[in-house]
């Protein structure tokens, strides 16, 4: 690497540099102009999605609940069979269609094909034991339990958030009181106040006469409420510390030496900074409210008969697992696929999105 | 005769004149240091050399971006992950430390080179007492490997640095401690095992004026006292010029001049450091206007072809477009990597000629 | 009651300004951390007071306390001639104005170039038709020399020194006649520092804006000051033109505080003989009896520990709070 050089003169010095020296001149500002790139515009949200695009699990949980959503949307207009119709050929029902296998026909269903050369639509994943198609039953059991899990983080998020804004922005002794409320709801057991809720409701009041509600019965209006009464604090806690550090920023306060009102710097300032969070934590709500209706359901205190979901299913099958252990495994597998995706998305998009990598 | 106007190109890493004597302790060749990122390659060092005396003082100025630090963190090894040394030597003591493996890199950090850093609320973990960080920095690297022993050293390396009541502080916390005092704790553990090498990256830029005087006085005395090299890596240009030997303008992660402090801040050769002089308010131009240097500071991952100060240069040439500056040596011996200067020695020497003719 | 304007030759008037925080030492114990104890200067319009000191001294305080961001605990503001009161700080806001230190916690991410620049226009409703406050804000821009086409560009693409100009860009908005300048370069690289103090500087030729320049480094304040104010542990302990405070430094910490810093002049640092001090800064919460600055002082005597001194005027303006000098 070290080369010796003698010292020539300066004569044989330039001459051997082999310079130009019309480069001798100056340099106009639009040659330096050149020079300077300057960095392609990017919002905020443009570089977290490039990031999220990265990300080969992202981009796996966004495909798996297209996919979901799409089968949830468009199955019940190609399959024929009703979550709750018991199958019937030419009308009469089907008594021995139980339990039958994926792709699997029953006696009359092949006496009928064979009778009139036509072919009736599979059974995707077989029949349950009371001769209802399957595939629809957990199609329509993933619909509920995927509405039944938005809407309850669309609810824990709304009220979480706005509590958590309150007693953030507020600060002191109203903060001090909140959080202490936070706590308590924190201790106290959502099974058992589920279950008692369920129960005073099943003897007091009827549901059945309201559309969507009678449909799933009286006990998912006690989950609602307790979801209303219990699972915000999570959010809550979030969205009062992301405001506690954002309070803290100076222009929050170049805000009041301008004069803004709490309201504006509220609604200007905080809310949009902390939106990024608060969805990726919407995002996680989603599979834990899924996970926890399809557990109350499995434990019988969810939707009621015959409407579907995802844990009913799971638990109806439970019984017929020796001889039947896939029934157990379709709805399992969609929980699953579900709860993971959301999961990961979830997760992903916190990475992406986080501002501290960011800077 | 007339005095010959010496312009060498020189491949080979400058030499600080005495230091060639004793020997250098580090030589830089070459460096190139890339990060990795998913917005591309950010191409943080360029090609620096230099070469440290055993005892002097280096001094590498820049702003942010250019370069600066992470020379010093390359010389440690302590890049990030998407770091790199795509290129060059560091030779310590004659072995590339490049070519290390990693039992051998332990022992260079520490005991032949260590780090101080710039802010010491963070450099000091909150979880562990001051003593019990001493202790573990001699337990590694020095011979007092028992607690007793590496107390005691504990608490003669605090009076060292100045430290009061060391028997005392050796059992508090890093955060009952005042900035001053962290940073004197922080060099107290780099030298806990005395170290050939020391780099201080912004020593003081976290402290106040009469505290980064206190510390700037301090690592004068130790190195006196110590006899180790400094790199002193900062961006103040007044720390610069009260304590090196020698001192390295770096900017867009190359060397534009190095020489002496009377040699850059009397005589400087490059644009860039020139406009840097022009633009810091100094005890002489305190009532004129201060002259800034235009523009941006330059963007890493598309690091221009040529000069890498050419966009923001007023005397800008055609040639500073495209070609790169070399390093040349000045008239009075120092280092400036500028093509005016070449510009300046050919229209010299032309009159010169004509003269003679 | 109407509050009467008294005609005077200041535009900021401040009289023992203090601000103190409740903190907390024990479980009922709060123990008052003066923070700013006792404050007083003046500012006549179109010029620059600089005010220099090091962390916890309070000098951010003061600019804070001014513009009502914490609420005063004693002492007067009289804003050209007005006494500034929670009644009528909304109103004169439009007045007195702030820029921050940190280019990239200053500025809302969230919030366009234009949006940024265009809130104090929002909040003080001044400007009902959108054509106007759009060529205000382009005006403003080109004042701070930032091109038009960066508008509609998030903060987060700038650099620090265009960051900051942005913020200048957005104090400027109301029309101002006083800045509170917050340590406003100390965050930028020092080729862009030079930039931003001479747009600083060419805004108050042009528009005639008094400025309180708050700051660490001694040598950029001296630059842009008329007047500069040390302060040390809540005190103004010196004040005095910018050229007589660093020819002629009477108290012993401005001494120091002068001989402590760096100079960028090789045959100077070599010459200068630093005094060192010894110590560290004592907590605000633990002041010293008497002078603040006696535990650190080579000067004290017992007076020093008794009585805290106010600042005596040594002939031509120039205040000190000392003893001994």
């Amino acid at each position: 690497m070290a080369q010796n050089y003698d010292i020539p003169t300066p004569k044989k010095r330039l001459l051997s540099l082999q310079l130009d020296p019309a480069k001798f001149e100056k340099a106009s500002a639009e040659e330096k102009k050149q020079q300077d790139v300057m960095a392609e515009s990017t919002t905020f949200f443009k570089d977290g999605m490039r990031r999220l695009r990265r990300n080969p699990l992202a981009m796996f949980s966004i495909v798996v609940l297209l996919l979901v959503i799409l089968l949830m949307i468009f199955a019940p207009m190609i399959v024929p069979y009703s979550y709750e119709e018991i199958i019937s050929v030419e009308g009469v029902r089907d008594k021995r269609a139980a339990n039958l296998a994926p792709f699997e026909y029953s006696d009359m269903e092949k006496a009928y094909m064979e009778k009139y050369n036509v072919k009736v639509f599979p059974h995707i994943l077989g029949t349950d034991e009371l001769c209802r198609d399957y595939f629809i039953r957990v199609v329509y059991g993933t619909r509920v339990s995927f509405m039944v899990g938005i809407f309850a983080a669309v609810m824990v998020t709304v009220i979480g958030t706005i509590y958590g804004a309150i007693s953030g922005y507020a600060g002191g002794k109203v903060d001090l009181i909140m959080m202490r409320i936070v706590d308590i709801i924190y201790s106290l057991p959502d099974l058992l106040i589920i279950i008692l809720l369920s129960v005073v409701f099943k003897e007091t009041m009827d549901f059945s006469k309201i559309p969507v509600i009678g449909k799933l019965g009286t006990n998912m209006v006690s989950m609602f409420i307790v979801f209303g009464l219990l699972y915000w604090v999570g959010m809550a806690r979030l969205v009062r510390g992301q405001i506690l550090t954002i309070k803290q920023n100076e222009y929050v306060l170049a805000a009041k030496a301008m004069g803004a009102s709490s309201g504006r710097i509220i609604r200007k300032h905080i809310l949009p900074n902390c939106l990024s969070v608060i969805i990726i934590m919407a995002a996680q709500e989603i599979p834990a409210a899924i996970f926890t209706e399809s557990y109350l359901s499995f434990l019988g205190l969810g939707v009621s008969l015959p409407m579907p979901s995802l844990g009913s299913l799971a638990n109806a099958a439970r019984s017929g697992m020796q001889s039947y252990p896939l029934k157990l495994v379709f709805p399992a597998v969609a929980i699953i696929l579900i709860v993971l995706s959301f999961n990961l998305l979830g997760d992903a998009m916190r990475d992406a999105f986080d501002p501290k990598l960011k800077n | 005769m007339s005095e010959e106007k010496v312009i060498t190109n020189i491949n080979e890493t400058p030499d600080s004149g005495a230091a060639g004597a004793e020997g250098n302790v580090l030589e830089v060749k070459d460096l190139h240091t890339s990060f990795f990122t998913d917005s591309g390659e950010v191409q943080a060092v360029n090609g620096v050399s230099f070469n440290l005396g055993r005892g002097k003082i280096l001094g590498v100025v820049g702003e942010s971006g250019s370069g600066k630090s992470v020379t010093a963190y390359s010389i440690m090894q302590i890049l990030a992950s998407t770091g790199k040394v795509v290129k060059g030597e560091i030779l310590f003591n004659g072995e590339n430390i490049l070519n290390y493996n990693k039992k051998q890199m332990d022992e260079f950090r520490g005991e032949k080179c260590s780090i101080i850093f710039q802010d010491p609320m963070t450099s000091l973990n909150p979880t562990f007492t001051v003593g019990w960080q001493l202790r573990e920095a001699l337990r590694l690297h020095t011979q007092y490997k028992t607690r007793a022993a590496a107390n005691r050293r504990a608490v003669e390396l605090l009076e060292m640095v100045g430290v009061n009541e060391p028997e005392s502080r050796i059992k508090q916390y890093p955060f009952e401690l005042s900035g001053g005092m962290r940073q004197r704790v922080m060099i107290a553990m780099a030298l806990a095992c005395e170290p050939d090498i020391l780099i201080a990256d912004e020593p003081t830029t976290a402290l106040d004026v009469t505290i980064q005087a206190q510390i700037l006085e301090l690592m004068k005395d130790l190195q006196k006292k110590l006899g180790m090299a400094i790199i002193l890596v900062t961006h103040d240009l007044g720390v610069i010029a009260s304590m090196c030997d020698e001192i390295i303008v770096m900017y867009g992660g190359r060397v534009c001049e190095r020489g002496t402090a009377d040699d850059i801040f009397y005589h400087p050769c490059h644009e860039y450091t020139k406009g840097l002089l022009r633009s810091i308010p100094n005890v002489d131009n305190m009532k004129e206007k201060l002259v800034p240097i235009g523009g941006s500071p330059i963007n890493m991952l598309a690091m221009p072809k040529g000069c890498a100060f050419c966009p923001r240069c007023e005397n800008a040439l055609k040639v500073c477009l495209d070609q790169e500056p070399e390093e040349l040596q000045m008239p009075d011996g120092h280092y400036a990597a500028c093509w005016l200067n070449v510009k300046k020695a050919y229209e010299e020497e032309k009159t010169a000629g004509k003269g003679e003719a | 009651m109407a509050e009467e304007k008294k005609k005077s030759e200041y535009l900021v008037e401040v009289k023992d300004l203090k601000e103190y925080f409740p903190v907390k030492t024990g479980f009922f114990q709060t123990v008052p951390l003066k923070a700013v104890d006792g404050v007083s200067f003046n500012i006549k319009p179109g010029e620059t007071l600089g005010l220099v000191g090091e962390s916890g001294c309070g000098k951010t305080t003061v600019g804070r306390t001014l513009l009502h961001l914490y609420k005063p605990t004693g002492g007067e503001f009289y804003f050209d001639g007005e006494l500034v009161t929670d009644k009528n700080i909304h109103s004169l806001r439009k007045e007195m104005q702030m820029v921050f230190q940190d280019p990239y916690s200053s500025l809302n991410p969230r919030m366009t170039v234009e949006d940024i620049i265009g809130e104090p226009l929002d909040i003080h409703k001044l400007y009902t038709s959108k054509g106007e406050r759009h060529d205000k804000i382009m005006h403003l821009m080109e004042l701070v020399g930032l091109n038009a086409e960066h508008a509609t560009r998030y903060a987060h693409e700038f650099s620090g020194g265009q960051r900051q100009r942005i913020g200048i860009a957005r104090a400027l908005a109301v029309d101002p006649k006083f800045i509170v300048c917050d340590e406003p370069v100390s965050a930028l690289d020092v080729s862009i520092q030079a930039q931003v103090i001479n747009m600083f500087e060419e805004l108050q030729e042009k528009l005639g804006v008094a400025y309180l320049f708050i700051a660490h480094d001694l040598l950029v304040v001296h630059h842009i000051s008329k007047r500069i104010a040390v302060m040390y542990l809540g005190r103004i302990v010196e004040i005095a033109d910018a050229d007589e405070l660093n020819e002629h430094p009477i108290h012993p910490y401005t001494l120091s505080l002068l001989s402590a810093v760096p100079v960028p002049d090789p045959k100077t640092a070599r010459e200068s003989k630093r005094i060192v001090l010894e110590g560290d800064i004592p907590s605000p919460l633990h002041m010293p009896s008497g002078c603040p600055f006696r535990t650190r002082c080579r000067f004290a005597t017992e007076k020093c520990a008794k009585e805290c001194p106010g600042l005596t005027d040594r002939g031509n303006g120039h205040m000190v709070a000392c003893w001994v000098k």
